[in-house]
């Protein structure tokens, strides 16, 4: 079959061969902003958060 | 009472709303009686008569207010909106006992055939939906709406957003279980499991939800606390998710507005996948990421003590995210869906391992410096045996997930075992433990009225789980070991009706399971109970604290 070529043709093709990266890259930098030692801080002060309200 | 100064007028909400319910009602009246088939006659008057009423409500609440809204605070303090925090809890309670004892009635028909009593109504095949949607949706979703509407307000300190929004959303869910729930009864269904509701019921499902999201999210802008806490990203997963699970699966073309009967615009196989996209992901943003929200909260509240890592638990949020939602084919094992689908659902279910006992070992460590308090406090003990029972089950699940093991559990009742053990020790526990503590946070009483019927409620319940869950796995392994065995020949050794036969004591365990899990929520609804009828109320706040309705 004779491969058509489109617009919706290259973006699904785009889609479909970088989603992977893309997603193993926002994982990574998800890791990587859990794990900032700056973020510490606010983490710990979020972890409490449940404990201080009213 | 009112206050003369302000002049009192209708909001857009009020006035729209009432415009929207009395149109409804009269297009309900015309459907009724155009009719096709009797449920869905049944099911037209019963949404005019829910209209009127409604509208009556919303035009009396109207004259009986003040002219001002509550305020969203009082003295600089959030003015906590409990009401229908209050009516979703009640809810939730009602439906968990009616949902356990239609559970407990189908266990005793497949036990004992003749309790079938050969009506349609309550035959086998009817129940069952009622019983899982009861238990899925009416109980969980109860005590899902009512807990995030409690949490996202607490950890946010801000009021509930919308005036009449979060009652038309407890309101309208309840009213979307009451049509579900009846339909089943009466024959109507769509047949996909776990999605039963036709297409009138999935369509006012879709505005109630809207609705639902809309509440939270506004409530989360408004908030005063500038984090956003990690069990509001669990509930949102769980809100947003459910949004896109449901439109996925349901779009169905009715054969007649005026009739219950559609057809699914998916075919074949492409059908099964969305089914089983969309039932794994209840499984995995319904029952999963909403009570990890739960365990997020409660756990810490109830322990005195922080969250073990916050970190890990940002990890566990993202990782679940990403993961779950590949992980339905594995309900597709050996059919016509191509083989590396199968292996990819395989594959995925595999890696959930990661986040599901990493979110286990956040919840249980939580506990580090407050063990002593399982001796002590029941409702604790109840929520920490919950996770326990998180961890069992999702280290079953993705094990079963492999091809291999599952050609000999797939279709055997091991699969309803580890439902269970998820559902009744993970979902259940998890539950109870939370209203436990929402309901005297609620209603403003200094504690529950009892710890011992906590105690005697969690002992009961854990050894009916107990029961079930080796019952069928026993029965499981025996089904599947049955069905496969071949004789010297190389005929199968057993006929189907052999290996039912072989079943029915296993059949008889599993219900003594379910009748003790019954009596634990009638001791625990009894506790509640008592509990806002007679429990000495917290010191009170100054005036502001008080929830206005």
């Amino acid at each position: 079959m004779k491969a058509i070529l489109t617009v919706h043709n290259l973006a699904s093709d785009l889609v479909t061969t970088i989603w992977t990266p893309v997603f193993v890259a926002i994982f990574l930098a998800i890791i990587a902003y859990a794990f900032w030692p700056r973020n510490k801080a606010a983490f710990d002060k979020a972890a409490h958060l449940p404990l201080r309200e009213e | 009472m009112s206050q003369p100064s302000i002049s009192k007028s209708m909001t857009i909400g009020e006035s729209g709303l009432a415009v929207v319910f009395a149109v409804t009602a009269f297009l309900c009246v015309v459907a009724s009686a155009k009719a096709l088939d009797a449920p869905f006659a049944f099911h037209a008057a019963l949404s005019a008569a829910a209209s009127l009423a409604a509208l009556f409500v919303i035009v009396n609440r109207y004259l009986d207010r003040p002219a001002a809204l509550p305020p969203a605070e009082i003295n600089g303090r959030p003015n906590y909106n409990m009401g229908p925090i209050k009516f979703s809890a009640f809810m939730a309670m009602f439906w968990g006992i009616a949902g356990f004892l239609v559970g407990l009635i189908i266990a005793s028909q497949l036990a004992w055939p003749a309790l079938n009593f050969d009506l349609p109504w309550i035959s086998f095949g009817r129940l069952r939906p009622l019983h899982t949607s009861a238990v899925i949706f009416a109980f969980g979703g109860n005590v899902l709406i009512a807990t995030s509407f409690y949490v996202v307000q607490k950890s946010c300190r801000a009021r509930l957003a919308g005036d009449l929004a979060p009652w038309f959303v407890v309101l309208g869910y309840n009213f979307f279980i009451l049509i579900a729930g009846t339909g089943y009864l009466l024959g109507v269904t769509q047949s996909k499991e776990y999605a039963e509701p036709e297409w009138y019921a999935d369509l006012w499902l879709t505005i109630v939800w809207v609705v639902y999201l809309l509440v939270f999210l506004v409530t989360i802008i408004k908030r005063k606390e500038p984090h956003i806490f990690v069990a509001n990203w669990f509930y949102l997963a769980f809100i947003v998710t459910i949004a896109v699970l449901h439109l996925g699966n349901n779009p169905a073309l009715p054969v007649s507005v005026f009739g219950s009967k559609s057809y699914v615009a998916w075919g074949g196989i492409q059908d099964a996948m969305f089914q089983w996209w969309y039932g794994h992901n209840a499984v995995g943003f319904f029952l999963t990421a909403g009570f990890l929200a739960i365990m997020y909260y409660f756990i810490p509240k109830r322990a005195e003590r922080p969250i073990y890592s916050y970190r890990l638990s940002i990890i566990h949020f993202w990782a679940l995210i990403f993961l779950y939602i590949w992980a339905g084919p594995h309900h597709l094992h050996y059919t016509a869906l191509p083989d590396w689908t199968q292996t990819l659902g395989m594959t995925f279910s595999i890696m959930l391992w990661m986040p599901s006992w990493g979110g286990m070992i956040n919840g249980l460590m939580t506990l580090s410096g407050a063990w002593d308090k399982l001796r002590t406090d029941p409702v604790l003990r109840m929520l920490v045996v919950s996770v326990a029972f998180y961890g069992m089950s999702t280290f079953e699940g993705p094990m079963m997930s492999i091809k291999v093991v599952n050609s000999l559990s797939h279709y055997t009742d091991w699969t309803i075992g580890h439902v269970h053990s998820g559902a009744l020790g993970w979902v259940g526990f998890v539950s109870f433990g939370a209203l436990y503590c929402l309901v005297p946070w609620a209603w403003n009483r200094k504690g529950l009225y009892s710890l011992k019927l906590v105690n005697w409620h969690f002992w009961i319940a854990t050894l009916g789980i107990v029961l079930y869950i080796s019952a069928m796995w026993v029965s499981g392994i025996l089904q599947g070991l049955m069905w496969r065995a071949y004789t010297s020949l190389g005929f199968l050794e057993y006929s189907f009706i052999e290996t039912v036969e072989a079943m029915h004591p296993f059949y008889i365990i599993r219900a003594a399971g379910g009748g003790l899990f019954l009596i634990g929520s009638l001791i625990m609804a009894y506790n509640l109970w008592m509990t806002v009828r007679v429990g000495e109320q917290e010191v009170q706040m100054p005036v502001a604290l008080q929830p206005a309705e």
